[in-house]
């Protein structure tokens, strides 16, 4: 097992009755890169971050975070063991306050219980206040710090993408997923949101893959492509290559472009 | 604020609370008290059904199924052996009911703890439903329990129940365990646990993300809320001295969802607010099951007119305030003190 490698995923296969929406997908992932993850709607892109994140138990294959397996390990160990994620359509804990959202994102590393809470205990009081803190950091440093006791879902749209960001650095994670971050932003948040993720990885010393449509976005942070179509992995590389790669070419654009190409 | 003034309000209004049951159980006929006391466990019942419902969103209907678990085992506690003798007239109670006792604390406390038992047992498999199958599947395990109670006699005495359980539920042990309940379901509820539980409410699929063992976290909020329930049925059981398998009916079920769902699903001011109330009101009421004269033409009394009132009532908290009379807002001192001459709750 190569340990610079952050992920690694192994002929992932998933297949829903007769469909099979992701087929033999192999990926490795270095240790704070920042990869891509593209394909025309429907590829089977989610289909991989569900698989990796436990939410979908893959029919074949395995994936092994830092050496470790992780496959067919329920959602909450996968965070536990260490990856983070976001969702397609935002989804936060409406009801709750801003801070609540990333203090709960902080509840996975927490020592002490309820019980300890019942009682005052030092270690709680202490602990607790330690993760306000942390949370308000987190906050501060995707910008809603003033918006902390706000409700999630009062925030503006650009937002709330933030605000998920944060509750998944609340939990410590190696390896950040997000899915679809620059979706329904102005070209303006894009630009900023391509910084962001750059510091984050700075920031948190961690690997981030992403699902993204704005080929700006990928081809200006990704070091590394994985290209889906219909669920076969149609290409691998950089951005230059991904680019010139007439099976890429083919697959967004339609075959007689590709041979203009 | 500094953090010493709310401790000291708490202090106060606890204080005050203990003046007025002080007052009460001198000046007030025992009929007046014994709505103070429904109070206190209505109270009880309702903050238990909303750390599972309302701030859990798990759709429990067995809520009577606990109360009765509650009731049965304090009362086996705390029925003297000799009363047993008298009471197990259909077949003799078994060895271990006829000489199990114990003081009415650790009685009440028994009842709880049996209850939270079979919440962790019924919760293992029940658990994994969601929304309204959970609703029917528990609704089911109420009813089990109810049918249990009447098929064993030599535990329970069958269809007759128990009679003359000793009342050692007054003010003081109803108020107190009210007390106890609102405070450590307001300190888990306020505690990062808490925030879990809401998550799990609000999106179950996010919460898991997040790295939350959601069938845990709702084993836990199950089994206390579990707890309590057993506790207001044990000091019920005590209060009213008499029980049997009919009085734990899916109606007494509805009565506390009634309750938390008036207060507001999510929060513990709303739910002792309601408690007061409803309580209150059940009892006010009976004055239009009188005969009620109109200058020549009278009206007689229809038994169970005050359930039509209160159902109307009801319709309209649904119609015009549908997350109930809180939502999901609580009152606090902070809040309180914020907008000085507002009266509120002891808490």
């Amino acid at each position: 097992m190569n340990t610079d490698m952050i992920l690694e995923a192994k002929g992932l296969t998933m297949r829903f009755g007769g469909l099979t929406a992701v087929s033999n997908f192999n990926a490795s992932l270095p240790s704070r890169s920042i990869c891509g993850l593209i394909g025309p709607n429907g590829a089977g892109k989610t289909t991989c971050f569900n698989m990796i994140t436990g939410f979908y138990k893959p029919t074949s294959g395995h994936t092994f975070l830092r050496g470790q397996e992780l496959t067919g390990m329920p959602p909450h160990l996968v965070c536990k063991a260490g990856i983070g994620r976001t969702f397609q359509n935002i989804r936060l804990f409406n009801n709750e306050s801003v801070l609540e959202n990333v203090m709960i994102g902080c509840h996975l590393r927490q020592k002490t219980n309820w019980i300890q809470a019942l009682f005052f205990t030092p270690g709680h009081l202490k602990e607790d206040k330690a993760i306000r803190k942390h949370s308000l950091e987190l906050l501060e440093f995707v910008g809603l710090e003033r918006l902390a006791d706000e409700k999630a879902n009062s925030l503006a749209y650009g937002a709330q993408r933030r605000l998920e960001i944060a509750r998944a650095l609340a939990t410590k994670p190696g390896l950040l997923l997000l899915d679809e971050p620059a979706a329904g932003m102005n070209p303006q948040e894009t630009q900023e949101l391509m910084q962001f993720i750059r510091v984050i990885r700075e920031q948190f010393d961690l690997a981030i893959l992403l699902i993204e449509h704005d080929m700006k976005v990928v081809m200006g942070i990704c070091e590394r492509i994985w290209v889906l179509d219909y669920g076969v992995t149609i290409a691998v590389g950089d951005a230059a290559a991904i680019q010139s790669d007439p099976a890429v070419i083919k697959a967004y654009l339609g075959e007689e472009c590709a041979h203009d190409a | 604020m500094s953090r010493k003034i709310p401790i000291l309000l708490n202090v106060l209004a606890v204080a005050a609370l203990g003046l007025f049951l002080w007052w009460a159980e001198h000046s007030l006929d025992g009929y007046k008290i014994q709505i103070l006391n429904l109070i206190a466990v209505n109270i009880i019942l309702a903050l238990s059904l909303n750390l599972i419902y309302g701030f859990t969103g798990l759709f429990s209907l067995g809520h009577a199924g606990f109360m009765a678990i509650g009731a049965y085992v304090c009362s086996i506690l705390i029925l003297s052996p000799e009363q047993k003798d008298m009471l197990f007239l259909l077949e003799p109670a078994y060895d271990w009911v006829q000489h199990a006792q114990a003081p009415f604390f650790l009685a009440v406390i028994a009842g709880g703890a049996v209850a939270a038992l079979f919440g962790i047992l019924v919760g293992m498999p029940l658990l994994r439903l969601g929304d309204d199958y959970l609703g029917i599947a528990t609704l089911g395990f109420a009813e089990i329990v109810r049918v249990v109670a009447n098929n064993i006699p030599r535990l329970t005495n069958g269809a007759l129940g128990f009679k003359g359980i000793p009342s050692h539920a007054n003010l003081w042990w109803n108020f107190g365990w009210c007390l106890l309940t609102l405070y450590c379901i307001l300190r888990l509820v306020r505690s990062n646990t808490g925030n879990v539980l809401k998550a799990i409410r609000d999106d179950e699929i996010a919460a898991k993300a997040m790295g939350v063992d959601v069938f845990r976290y709702k084993l836990l909020s199950f089994s206390i809320g579990a707890f309590f329930a057993g506790v207001g049925g044990a000091l019920l059981a005590s209060l009213v001295t008499t029980i049997d398998p009919k009085m734990f009916l899916f109606t007494l079920t509805f009565n506390v969802l009634m309750i938390v769902v008036t207060g507001g699903l999510g929060s513990l001011t709303g739910s002792v607010l309601a408690g007061v109330g409803i309580t209150a009101l059940l009892e006010w009421l009976r004055v239009v099951e009188n005969p009620i004269s109109f200058g020549s033409w009278e009206l007689p009394g229809i038994p169970g007119m005050r359930m039509v009132f209160f159902s109307l009532a009801l319709i309209i908290v649904i119609l015009y305030r549908r997350e109930g009379l809180m939502g999901m807002r609580e009152v606090s001192w902070a809040g309180m003190l914020a907008a000085i001459g507002y009266k509120g709750k002891a808490q």
